[in-house]
């Protein structure tokens, strides 16, 4: 009887044969939410890569017989004040966010990861110094910051990724150190320190890997707030320069033209809305499913 | 107590000291010579030597600080190149309408965020807290210019409700004020009140776990008095604090929603000084709104103590 009870279990790889990685993504992949979010993204993703081959009309072509058309079946999201096609225009705005996503998101990571190691792991006057210049960044409201960084360097996409990127920096440093903190006194850094490793070692690859996950769940949330950000810049003239499109400055010329032309804020405003839905929808998956707590 | 507003207000020195170094550094930041940059349009020699001798450039950084730091402890926060008017009269002139503004997003975002998180914890697993998780979702995720935009369109431009820009101080009449920041509030708090609402669920249901409400639901106490008398205010005490602490949240929301809705504070007021490369306006701008953050931020701190026994030591 207990035999053909266990008989008929099926035989799974049981949670402690799966590395976490794999754990981690399993879990995930059960989230709808997260799954839809990757989805997006991955199409996003797609389109800006192969925009040339997708989009039916020269982003930049004006055309002054097509000002302000609704949308219709040659033009899916209708045209623009310059007689633009929106569809196309969209479609390449997404390239602006998704690049200004990444690559702010990259240069945070870049400098706010090793700060925050060696201010966690450090301590003393070094940690102390790091620590007020983070408060001292974090007082300044991140828009603001950016913003003002953006109006000193110059307006120009490359300029405003280098200020959101500088304005993401102290939530890094903060989340490496205090992540840091808690680690460094376990017993296998103990151990590690004990072998006789080198400090720059036990820092790199004792402790950064395991300081991985709440990296990755906080850059996910962040790439949200960068393509708002992004947006917000370009809104103001801080970011992409005209005629390049992007979904920002787009919604800029579009509340112009709001009482005829309504379909023109309309497109740009939804394609922010669902990447940055789509991408806080994977952090807050990635956070559930690599909290090691949860099933 | 006192220890600890001491050892807060001296941890503060610092920190403001790096706050002004990184609004300082920003002129650092300007391609070229800054002198060259401030004088705009202006060829004149006589102009940017001018302009040189007033900001010091002739001399060396540190130096520059130096006379910068001084001014601004003195209240002096330079003068704005356009219109030669004290940057701090400035500052001061538009303040009290973001501080209308945002008082009123702070409002909004409570009376949504609170109650839709308390509904989402009480009724776990239900329609409702998928409802209200979705509602979180949507506000944080939304670009609040385009909620702007697209507010305008429904209410001002198809329903012809409210009206799509401009401003009416409050004294002058409160309906019509009512009325031209009624949207732009909504827009600025409705982002925090998804916040709030996530904060609020999650205190909740730690609440709703412990001990003492067990221990009141054994009592026979009805649900209703269980959950508002004994739950809630428990929970709600750290939330009343972030409310002070979203104000960055705020503050950088106003940049834009006042950009669309044409109301003439503290965020316009950034955003015209950076299109008339009126750098001076920019630092000081970036310089109250530090400050009013730090300043939140520790009375926050205190209120969470005073509110919280076991922390007074």
């Amino acid at each position: 009887m207990a035999d053909a009870a266990l008989n008929a279990l099926p035989i799974t790889v049981s949670d402690e044969l799966e590395s976490p990685a794999r754990r981690a993504l399993r879990r995930l992949l059960k989230r709808k939410g997260a799954v839809a979010g990757i989805v997006v993204i991955a199409a996003f993703m797609l389109l800006a890569l192969f925009a040339p081959l997708v989009v039916p009309y020269d982003p930049i072509a004006t055309s002054w017989s097509l000002v302000r058309k609704a949308p219709s079946a040659q033009h899916w999201f209708g045209t623009d004040d310059l007689g633009r096609d929106i569809f196309s225009r969209v479609i390449y705005g997404a390239r602006a966010s998704l690049m200004a996503g990444a690559i702010s998101v990259g240069i945070a990571l870049c400098i706010g990861v090793p700060f925050g190691l060696l201010s966690g792991y450090r301590g003393g006057f070094i940690d102390g110094l790091i620590s007020r210049i983070t408060d001292a960044m974090l007082a300044c409201p991140f828009l603001i910051l950016a913003i003002a960084l953006a109006a000193f360097l110059g307006p120009s996409l490359g300029n405003a990724m280098i200020a959101i990127g500088i304005s993401a920096t102290p939530i890094f440093v903060r989340l490496t150190r205090g992540q840091v903190m808690s680690i460094k006194v376990e017993d296998y850094i103990e151990a590690a320190h004990a072998m006789g490793n080198p400090r720059w070692r036990i820092a790199l690859f004792h402790i950064l890997p395991n300081i991985m996950p709440a990296l990755l769940v906080q850059a996910t949330l962040s790439i949200a707030a960068a393509i708002i950000a992004e947006a917000a810049l370009s809104f103001l003239g801080l970011g992409q320069q005209p005629p390049a499109p992007s979904w920002g400055s787009m919604l800029n010329s579009a509340q112009r033209f709001l009482t005829n032309a309504p379909w023109m804020a309309l497109w740009p405003g939804f394609a922010i809305f669902l990447v940055v839905l789509s991408f806080n929808l994977v952090g807050d998956g990635l956070r559930d499913a690599l909290d090691p707590r949860g099933r | 107590m006192l220890n600890f507003l001491g050892r807060r207000l001296v941890q503060l020195i610092p920190t403001l000291f790096f706050v002004s170094v990184l609004i300082f550094s920003l002129q650092q930041l300007l391609p070229g010579d800054p002198a060259l940059v401030m004088a705009g349009e202006e060829r004149d020699p006589h102009v940017i030597a001018q302009i040189r001798a007033q900001y010091h450039l002739d001399q060396p950084v540190p130096i520059q600080y130096v006379y910068w730091i001084k001014g601004v402890l003195s209240g002096d926060f330079g003068e704005s190149l356009r219109n030669k008017v004290p940057v701090l009269s400035l500052i001061a002139q538009k303040l009290p309408v973001t501080i209308q503004l945002a008082s009123m997003a702070i409002v909004i975002a409570f009376l949504i965020g609170i109650p839709a998180g308390i509904v989402s914890a009480v009724k776990k697993g239900t329609a409702w807290d998928y409802g209200a998780n979705l509602f979180a979702l949507w506000g944080i995720s939304t670009p609040n210019f385009w909620l702007g935009i697209m507010l305008i369109f429904l209410f001002s431009i198809e329903l012809g409700w409210l009206p799509a820009s401009g401003y009416v101080p409050p004294s002058e009449n409160w309906r019509a004020s009512l009325a031209s920041t009624i949207m732009p509030a909504f827009v600025l708090g409705n982002a925090i009140a998804a916040i709030l609402m996530r904060h609020t669920r999650s205190a909740m249901l730690q609440v709703l776990e412990s001990d003492y409400v067990r221990t009141a639901r054994a009592k026979g106490l009805s649900e209703r008095s269980v959950i508002l008398k004994h739950a809630m205010r428990n929970a709600l005490t750290p939330i009343i604090t972030l409310g002070a602490l979203e104000l960055g949240t705020l503050l950088s929301g106003a940049v834009l929603t006042e950009q669309i809705f044409s109301i003439p504070g503290f965020g316009k007021l950034i955003v015209d000084a950076v299109f008339n490369r009126d750098y001076a306006v920019v630092q000081g701008v970036v310089l109250t709104t530090a400050t009013i953050y730090i300043t939140l931020n520790l009375i926050a701190d205190i209120a969470y103590v005073l509110v919280n026994p076991r922390l007074r030591t």
